[in-house]
């Protein structure tokens, strides 16, 4: 013998805590909601409940529109097990307007080779009848045609 | 959904690990597989079962592989009345700590006794093996030890099924 | 074996806060039950987290089902400028030891120590199975308690301890824990009535078993002058130890503790008298083993289990648990941090001069921890 197979299979009830659990319920109606701190006033989406900057509760929740820019991205062009979207696409860091961190979405309706850094988008939800509390709520997000933010205005959140 | 505002969702970890054993654990789950105990000799003259690559006291190298067992004597046990689902008997039995003749340590693996009253320390106990076909070199390979002369079980009754066992799901 | 060290720098125990110990948090995350934590245990001594020039925690991510959360625990301090951190998947208490070593060094004068365990979200009998050898142990799926029920039978078996010890520490633990606000499980009951429980894996009854809790603590330790600052009467670390044994409890005699002893003998608990002692015994069966091998056994209001006699210098002054101890909580990486913290706060108030404190980890006492905690620097 010189191998031997140790299957570990654990079920949990998992939660995500007060705070996330009103971005994903704002999410099922079709919208963002983050939350300010009540010290810096930065506005974390999705929120856990704490500024991560102050360590102090983040209470305030301020609603956010869909549109946003991509501040990073990359082009996926490797399969792995699971994946659900076919091959190449775009993965983005998407700073909403009016938040001070961005959160990981799927760039689509345009080529890769044309993505760039500063594009305004906006998300394409599903239908309303699948909304839902989860982050599949958006399909992705989709370039407005608007006018690129210049550098300068989201370097600080590279 | 929980009662408040927080949301709750099932959620499922698997960890397919595949953990090569190295050649004295090795040596044990071949055993197994093949239907013997083996133990590893320790400088100081002890036989450590499970074997071990160092011994667990001092941390030196052990040395040769022995054999031991299949019988042996109970150090202690544990009864449990509602075993758990991953555990290894569907029924009430005992997780105990086997001293197999020829070992200085004991092995902890269940007894299936039937009854806490079937069962005291310095019980002498024998493996009940899986049939030799399904025995794949794993601890569970032993399904379970049982009363030495317990109703015909032996260290070569590859097939036994449940005996007392099965009388004790409802005796508890 | 080196000679024992000695703490050379003075650091104390300054603040301590505790959540409320819970059987099932269902509304907040991790974050969200350190938040109120780590704010207390600042506010206490009225300084922040800049306050603090290090951050250790303890926890394991087994327990939730998520791996690195430990990651994002630290955004209830909030880490911002950039904090030296470290964490160990271990208890807090283990946590509390790297924070004093790095005090020791002199490179900070305090630091933040917390922990958490949530063990609500999963199944705690599996996810501690995982802890031992996953070749010959683990996949016999053992629990915590059959695991403490095998050293629970090996004591009775020696003569050293009998069911109706186990339920007299669990009647005296649960009692004292009516006078602790943040405890799990609290009552008065009589040794008789909880010999009348059923067996949960026996030879343990319901009684000797410790609460499945949620729960979370923070320490601040300062040294020299800061201590003296922010606490008018620190509880002063004189000696701190942990050691461990082989994972095979098949190869360990589980009466005995002979790394308790050691770590004893190297924090020095002999060196004067100890007037309160805070150990770590999740099951009711573990804390006569833990006071002897303490050197103090059959003193004051431990109660006692056939244990052969304290050391000299601790009568019948010692008082044992007051909080109730594991047996009340059980927060999981968190009920030792709780030990030095509950031991620290009777040294503030006076109630206690020299006390000790003990975590564990592991099966059947396999890891164990001891911190000397003196209000007197050079006290003994």
């Amino acid at each position: 013998m010189t191998m031997l197979d140790t299957p570990i299979h654990l079920e949990y009830t998992f939660t995500p805590g007060i705070a996330q659990s009103r971005f994903l319920r704002g999410l099922a109606e079709g919208r963002f909601v983050g939350q300010r701190c009540p010290v810096c006033g930065k506005v974390y989406i999705p929120s856990r409940g704490s500024c991560p900057v102050d360590g102090v509760p983040t209470g305030e929740d301020v609603a956010l529109p869909d549109t946003g820019i991509v501040t990073t991205y990359c082009v996926v062009n490797v399969p792995f097990a699971g994946q659900a979207i076919e091959i190449p696409y775009i993965a983005a860091q998407v700073l909403l307007d009016g938040a001070n961190i961005s959160f990981m979405g799927l760039i689509q309706e345009i080529p890769a080779t044309d993505v760039r850094m500063g594009m305004r988008v906006q998300a394409v939800w599903v239908e309303p009848d699948e909304l839902g509390p989860t982050l599949a709520s958006v399909k992705y997000f989709k370039p407005t045609g608007g006018p690129d933010a210049p550098y300068e205005s989201f370097e600080e959140y590279l | 959904m929980a009662e408040g505002d927080a949301l709750i969702a099932a959620h499922v970890l698997d960890y397919p690990y595949s953990r090569s054993v190295g050649p004295v654990i090795g040596a044990f789950l071949t055993g197994l597989r093949d239907g013997r105990i083996v133990g590893a000799r320790t400088p100081s003259g002890g036989v450590v079962v499970p074997p071990t690559e160092y011994d667990p006291q001092t941390g030196e190298d052990v040395g040769e592989i022995v054999e031991v067992g299949p019988a042996g004597t109970v150090e202690s046990w544990a009864w449990v009345t509602t075993p758990g689902p991953k555990q290894p008997l569907d029924h009430p039995f005992a997780y105990a700590l086997i001293r197999l003749d020829g070992a200085t340590t004991s092995m902890l693996h269940v007894v299936d006794a039937g009854s806490p009253d079937a069962l005291a320390t310095g019980d002498r106990v024998v493996p009940r093996w899986k049939p030799a076909a399904d025995r794949i070199g794993h601890v569970l390979d032993i399904e379970a030890f049982v009363p030495e002369g317990a109703s015909g079980g032996g260290a070569a009754s590859g097939g036994a099924t449940a005996t007392a066992g099965s009388a004790a799901g409802g005796a508890s | 074996m080196s000679p024992a060290p000695r703490a050379r720098r003075p650091v104390a125990v300054v603040s301590f806060a505790q959540a409320h110990n819970v059987r099932r948090e269902d509304e907040r995350n991790e974050v969200e039950m350190l938040m109120p934590v780590v704010a207390e245990v600042f506010a206490n001594i009225g300084i922040t987290k800049d306050d603090v020039g290090f951050i250790c925690s303890g926890s394991t991510d087994y327990l939730v089902g998520g791996p690195f959360s430990f990651v994002t625990a630290l955004d209830a301090v909030g880490v911002w400028p950039p904090r030296p951190e470290s964490h160990v998947e271990m208890d807090g208490a283990w946590a509390l030891y790297e924070a004093w070593v790095l005090l020791q060094e002199g490179e900070v004068d305090a630091a933040l120590v917390y922990s958490f365990g949530r063990s609500s979200p999963g199944n705690l009998a599996e996810v501690m199975a995982l802890q031992l050898d996953p070749y010959t142990l683990a996949p016999l799926w053992p629990d915590p308690v059959s695991l403490a029920a095998l050293q629970a039978r090996a004591l009775i078996d020696a003569g050293k301890a009998t069911e109706a010890d186990f339920a007299s520490v669990a009647a005296r633990n649960r009692k004292a824990a009516l006078s602790n606000p943040k405890a799990q499980v609290a009552h008065d009951r009589s040794v008789e009535e909880l010999l009348g429980e059923e067996y949960v894996v026996a030879p343990l009854r319901r009684h000797a078993l410790p609460p499945i809790t949620d729960g979370a603590a923070a320490v601040v330790l300062a040294a020299g002058d800061t201590a003296r600052r922010w606490c008018e009467r620190p509880a002063w670390i004189t000696g701190i130890d942990h050691r461990i044994e082989t994972h095979a409890p098949g190869a360990r005699d589980l009466t005995v503790s002979p790394s308790i002893a050691l770590a004893a003998e190297r924090a020095g608990v002999g060196d004067g008298p100890v007037d309160l002692a805070e150990v770590h015994a999740p099951f009711a069966s573990q804390e006569g083993i833990v006071l002897e091998a303490l050197g103090l056994a059959g003193a004051g209001g431990a109660g006692g289990n056939g244990g052969n006699g304290g050391n000299g210098g601790n009568g019948a002054g010692l008082s044992v648990n007051p909080s109730g101890g594991a047996l009340a909580a059980n927060p999981m990486m968190t009920a030792g941090l709780t030990r030095i913290g509950e031991a620290a706060t009777r040294i503030w108030s006076g109630d206690a001069n020299r006390a000790v404190a003990h975590a564990t980890s592991g099966p059947c006492l396999q890891q164990n921890l001891v911190c000397v905690l003196d209000a007197a620097w050079e006290g003994a």
